[in-house]
């Protein structure tokens, strides 16, 4: 409990769902990190957002930005031997940090779930599919029969459109194609009616046709179980039709925030027009490389100092003196812009990407 | 699956074929002469050799004569030697040249000992091992594991005769706090049964669990990091259940060391048998090698090997029952 925020939630018992008007997940200031030989992994720093029931937010980011590390924290997954979380993360009002294990089981897989990408090294290999959706069942519902639990999961495959589900119930991983892996994974997540719906790249491993029915699939359920949904991923298409909110995150750190419209076609952020403008379109000129990002991911042991992208920034020198590499820029609405916060020195990012970004790859 | 089996079977035939074919030329054909063990130093003339050499036949061509040993195996044999016939049924391995009996008499009559030592011991060295390295996985990184690691490598850095032995003179000899061990049929009288076989079921069991402990601790670990245990984790599931998707996992291995290790103890446990006195096919086998019994010794080799056929056999089938992905065709 390290913020000022964080003091005045204090005088507030955690454990009870007060304040109607706060949305259903609430980060704040949340910090991951990892005490390794080599010194403190800093995975994620000073992260806040929020996601309400029936909303969507989309988190963007490169590999070991922090995006998933972020998301397994909501879900109180790693082991607090190796893990030193601070911050808050509120989940209907319940103060989800340093919760004791077996509250935190009982809100895992029950008020919040996850589907994780890769189903077929998410799904255990030697029980069968019906067995382990049935077990999400049965973990938060103690007195549920053998025979009912049967049922539910074969009524959870028929809802995530497994065809001949009582069939297929009894079905091993292996035995399931690439997208019917990932429905029995939603099916599973879903079991209990989940509050909160984590999707950790739940299309990757998937092909293009695939992709597009497992996301019709989450969208569709969202509508039904009116649940909150955060989705992780790289794929900017696939924020761009899911999301409400979306979250740009790079080392760590959030670097814009607002919402999904603002975002893709507003974007205040260099690192945000970099990703915008290596995303490939069917209309552009096929000879036309596409732009990447320079350098690499910045290292999360001994992060760049200042902005944790000055060493990638192509736009460092609209920036007066060397206030990039001194120092970390917070993330603040530009005047405005409410609701639309962006981690840069730039002072007027409209007018930059305007005049250096759009001639040379186009952002719609 | 069963022309999986069937396919199998041929192999596992074949290779015991070739390892009787190996074992024979090794004791029979080999540098050492069959019929010195029959022959008594005092009045051993190099006449008397050759003809004992000859009643057994061991003049003849390596290839007829193993025809001659391979043919009693399928159809039984009579054979003579010191002036004797003997009437050795199918399956023949010959006859001991000491105790003057069909060697498969010998051998079925000592093997009861030794399978209750490997039921016993296999047992408890499963049971014990699996648990502590399910133990020392679970409490990685803390005083707990390391203590578990350490002191699995210290007991086995410890040569196993020297702690059969220990534990029998102290044990036995010195303090009395376990009864004199043995074998006793368990059906004749359990009890005895029971005491004679504790001691060495405990020596056998704590010794070989020190490996048991360190492979399941390491497939344990390796299977704690998988994703599908971290989704187990996800739906709540409690600390048991996640470990026991992540031992259904890690158990996978370990079956297959424990299948050949059982065979090996099956044909013959020789420190634990000589040790406790227990006459099972082990000591058998020791004895014959000090005898020069050739029969003996080459029958024990070869169904040593047959077991370990017949384990790897058992092990690839067993695959199917516990890896749903593994499918014999």
């Amino acid at each position: 409990m390290t913020t000022s925020l964080q003091t005045e939630d204090a005088t507030r018992p955690v454990t009870e769902p007060e304040d109607r008007n706060e949305p259903f997940l609430v980060v704040d200031d949340l910090t991951v990190k990892f005490p390794t030989f080599d010194g403190i992994v800093n995975a994620v720093s000073g992260l806040s957002y929020s996601v309400g029931l029936g909303e969507t937010l989309g988190i963007v980011g490169e590999s070991g930005s922090g995006k998933s590390v972020s998301s397994m924290a909501v879900m109180g997954l790693h082991d607090t031997k190796n893990a030193r979380i601070t911050g808050s993360i509120r989940l209907g009002g319940t103060e989800v940090v340093g919760l004791e294990e077996s509250k935190m089981r009982r809100l895992r897989g029950n008020e919040a779930a996850m589907i994780f990408q890769d189903a077929l090294t998410a799904l255990h290999p030697f029980y069968p599919v019906g067995v382990q959706i049935g077990e999400s069942y049965s973990a938060h519902h103690n007195r549920a029969s053998g025979d009912t639990v049967r049922k539910k999961a074969i009524e959870m495959l028929e809802r995530v459109g497994i065809p001949q589900p009582d069939r297929r119930v009894d079905d091993y991983p292996h035995q399931f194609s690439g997208g019917m892996r990932q429905r029995a994974m939603i099916a599973m997540s879903l079991s209990n009616d989940p509050k909160l719906l984590i999707a950790d790249e739940p299309t990757t491993a998937l092909d293009v046709t695939v992709q597009a029915q497992i996301l019709d699939l989450l969208q569709e359920l969202q509508r039904d179980f009116g649940s909150a949904v955060i989705i992780i991923t790289h794929d900017l298409g696939v924020v761009a039709e899911m999301a409400d909110d979306v979250l740009v995150m790079y080392g760590g750190r959030a670097v814009e925030y607002g919402t999904c419209k603002k975002i893709l076609s507003d974007p205040l952020m260099p690192y945000t027009w970099g990703l915008l403008e290596s995303v490939p379109e069917l209309d552009s000129d096929p000879t036309q490389r596409l732009l990447p990002i320079p350098g690499t991911p910045p290292s999360l042991l001994s992060p760049p100092s200042g902005c944790a992208f000055h060493p990638r920034c192509r736009f460092r020198d609209h920036v007066p003196g060397d206030l990039c590499e001194r120092e970390l820029p917070e993330l603040l609405a530009p005047p405005g812009h409410p609701d639309h916060l962006k981690r840069c020195h730039i002072k007027d990012p409209q007018a930059v990407l305007r005049t250096d970004v759009e001639p040379v790859g186009e952002i719609r | 699956m069963f022309g999986y089996i069937v396919r199998r079977l041929i192999g596992a035939a074949l290779v015991v074929v070739v390892t009787s074919i190996l074992v024979f030329t090794l004791f029979f054909a080999g540098p050492s002469e069959p019929g010195r063990a029959l022959c008594q130093e005092s009045r051993c003339t190099p006449e008397r050799l050759a003809l004992i050499n000859e009643s057994l036949g061991y003049d003849a061509p390596v290839t007829e004569q193993y025809a001659v040993w391979a043919k009693g195996i399928v159809a039984g044999r009579e054979i003579d030697f010191g002036g004797s016939t003997y009437d050795c049924p199918a399956p023949c391995l010959g006859v001991s040249f000491r105790q003057k009996v069909p060697v498969l008499d010998i051998l079925l009559d000592r093997f009861p000992a030794t399978l209750s030592i490997a039921i016993g011991g296999a047992t408890l060295y499963l049971l014990l091992g699996v648990s502590l390295g399910v133990l020392a996985a679970r409490r990685r990184g803390t005083a707990v594991d390391r203590g578990l690691v350490g002191g699995s490598l210290i007991v086995s850095s410890i040569p196993y005769y020297l702690l059969a032995l220990l534990a029998f003179l102290y044990f036995v000899s010195s303090w009395g706090i376990f009864p004199e061990t043995g074998y006793t049929s368990p059906f004749s009288s359990p009890v005895s049964w029971l005491s004679g076989m504790l001691l060495p079921w405990l020596v056998l069991g704590f010794a070989s669990s020190t490996y048991y402990a360190r492979f399941s601790r390491g497939f344990m670990v390796e299977a704690l990091s998988e994703d599908y245990v971290r989704t187990a984790k996800a739906k709540g599931l409690p600390e048991r259940k996640v470990l026991r998707h992540a031992l259904r996992a890690a158990i996978v291995p370990v079956v297959t060391i424990f299948g050949l290790d059982v065979a090996a103890l099956l044909s013959g446990t020789f420190f634990t048998e000589q040790i406790f006195g227990i006459n099972g096919i082990g000591r058998t086998a020791l004895t014959a090698i000090g005898q020069q019994d050739l029969p003996i010794i080459a029958a024990t080799v070869l169904i040593g090997s047959f077991l370990v056929v017949v384990a790897n056999l058992v092990v690839d089938i067993a695959y199917t029952l516990i890896d749903p992905r593994v499918r014999l065709s």
